[in-house]
């Protein structure tokens, strides 16, 4: 028998592609249905209106996360009240495409949106995790000089090296830490420039994801999240 | 008017409707998701005691925005920015015309904009220009993410976005207020994207782009393009509320805004009926940036709130503004020049 928690375990690291945050962690998983090696999820969001393309990376990364559990061989993800919810669920039941789903209303899949999205997640990141560390003193002040193996270990360090390794970025010991959207270190002229923008892209992501959580506190009538939390 | 330990300022509301979302007025589906979407924004956003009933929210009368704009909402002039949304909504959402019955009532009490959509093509530029000559329009309204028939959304960039471009110039209207949302053509790409507002803010330099809610949820791509053309502003509706529920976020979003854009290009908007314009205007006159966040950030002074809540949008509209108001010489700096990052 395959646990719930397994299922949820799993879905914990499916990201909103948008915020960068957990889709499990973001009350977006409303119910988990286990019968036999069948295991059944249902998702929400927090708006009707959501872009139909990050829900629809959403719900396909749901899906291949729930696969990947052992002794799972079949997985369902119904998207619930959204505008795009029948071809939403149409197509990741067929195991479709974004662009077969939406034939005709799209130029080419939704890697480049993906992507895009995983390097401004990956900035922002970098970013605070930088502002930790000097301010904490674990990291000399000439931040270009700082290598990966001068960072100390902790679990956000862990995460950041886990993110940077998803995007193909340089994660030996050697590597300077601090790097540009592509990977490509920094040149200390223009590194205060980066960081500002950064710290905007942060700022940006941060908003975005409290309007979420509170939306969807709205729509389902639960308690907003973001009202204790923004002290 | 409004008025706060001595301090006069002179507001103008950049955004607001008088929609029609009832159930009587519904085509499908559509129609009750998208005012349901409102209604969280507006309930989560708003002090309990702002927030309004269901059904008041769906339809509400011309006394109720008359009462909450200009006698306890301290407005002095509102702009309309009709959103038309035919497929969701019988008679529209918001139009022009419906405008017009309160501007015609009301001469100065408002700004009636209009709005264009590229896809009605060349019957649309002699419909847009009809409405122009008619009402003595300013601006429009572009709502990138409208849909018709089976098309979800246009980019500005599309070639008759041009055509219409073009036609506001030559009309004189030259205030153009951009606002995505969540769907366009293709429907693989980020439909908040404002890159396209870039293109056209070179190619158009004489018109005035000014992006709703400072680009949000992409503020970051707002910031970088307001930082480029001297001609792109930004519309604080849905970033302005956040000061109540969530104020360090607030500080956040107008620091950000400050440093890269400056104070001449952030207008006040409360998108009524989104948000109560009374409470959004005390609350952002008491505003200060947190202590810990002002050796970032800085101070919001009296001055730049007086640019941001009126003499930025009166300034863009010719409106006149009463002498007793005072009107600040200084020019706050952002720090554009020495933005060099790349998005």
């Amino acid at each position: 028998m395959i646990e719930t928690e397994r299922v949820l375990e799993a879905l914990s690291g499916v990201r909103d592609p948008e915020l960068d945050q957990s889709i499990t962690e973001l009350g977006f998983i409303t119910g988990v249905e286990v019968e036999g090696g069948s295991v059944s999820v249902r998702l929400r969001l927090p708006t009707y209106f959501c872009a139909a393309n990050f829900a629809y990376l959403m719900a396909f990364d749901a899906k291949s996360a729930i696969l990947a559990v052992p002794g799972v061989h079949e997985a369902r993800v119904v998207l619930d009240d959204h505008f795009a919810s029948e071809e939403i669920n149409e197509g990741i039941g067929g195991d479709k495409e974004f662009q077969e789903a939406f034939a005709g209303q799209t130029k080419g899949g939704l890697d480049d949106l993906r992507w895009l999205f995983r390097r401004k997640g990956f900035m922002s990141r970098q970013e605070r995790l930088l502002r930790t560390l000097l301010n904490d003193g674990s990291i000399a002040p000439d931040i270009v000089s700082v290598r990966l193996r001068d960072l100390p270990r902790s679990p956000e360090i862990d995460l950041y090296l886990e993110r940077r390794r998803e995007l193909g970025f340089d994660v030996s010991p050697g590597a300077p830490f601090v790097v540009d959207l592509e990977g490509r270190p920094i040149p200390a002229e223009t590194i205060e420039e980066q960081r500002r923008f950064a710290r905007l892209v942060g700022v940006s992501i941060e908003a975005n994801a409290g309007l979420c959580r509170g939306l969807l506190a709205a729509r389902y009538g639960l308690p907003d999240p973001e009202e204790v939390a923004t002290g | 008017m409004y008025e706060k330990d001595g301090e006069k300022y002179f507001v103008v509301d950049g955004h607001m409707h008088l929609w029609d979302a009832s159930p009587e007025n519904q085509k499908n589906k559509y129609g009750k998701g998208f005012i349901d979407c409102f209604y969280a924004y507006h309930s989560n956003l708003s002090p309990k005691e702002y927030v309004w009933p269901y059904e008041k929210y769906c339809k509400y009368t011309e006394d109720d925005l008359m009462k909450d704009l200009f006698e306890e909402g301290y407005v002095d002039v509102a702009i309309f920015l009709p959103t038309y949304l035919m497929d969701f909504y019988k008679k529209g959402f918001n139009t022009t015309e419906q405008d017009a019955v309160l501007k015609e009532k009301y001469p100065d009490k408002f700004v009636l904009n209009s709005a264009w959509d590229p896809r009605d093509g060349e019957k649309g530029l002699e419909v847009f220009e009809a409405k122009v000559e008619k009402w003595g329009i300013k601006g429009v309204k572009l709502y990138t993410a409208e849909w018709k028939g089976d098309s979800r959304g246009y980019s500005l960039t599309d070639p008759m976005a041009y055509r219409y471009l073009e036609k506001s110039q030559e009309l004189g209207v030259t205030n153009i207020h951009v606002h995505k949302g969540p769907t366009i053509w293709p429907m693989d790409r980020d439909s908040f994207d404002v890159h396209d507002v870039d293109h056209i803010a070179t190619d158009f330099p004489d018109l005035t782009f000014i992006v709703e809610h400072v680009g949000l949820p992409r503020l970051e791509d707002f910031c970088w393009i307001a930082t480029q053309e001297g001609n792109v502003w930004g519309g604080l509706a849905v970033a302005l509320p956040f000061i109540h529920t969530r104020p360090r976020y607030f500080a956040k979003m107008i620091g950000e805004l400050l440093y890269w854009i400056g104070a001449d290009k952030i207008t006040f908007a409360s998108d009524y009926a989104l948000w109560h314009p009374k409470w959004l205007i005390e609350k952002f006159v008491d505003f200060q940036i947190p202590e810990d966040m002002q050796s970032e950030y800085g101070q919001l002074t009296p001055d730049i709130k007086r640019k941001i809540l009126g003499l930025n949008l009166a300034d863009l509209y010719g409106l006149p503004v009463p002498a007793e108001v005072p009107r600040p010489k200084v020019v706050e700096v952002g720090v554009a020049e020495e933005a060099g990052a790349t998005a």
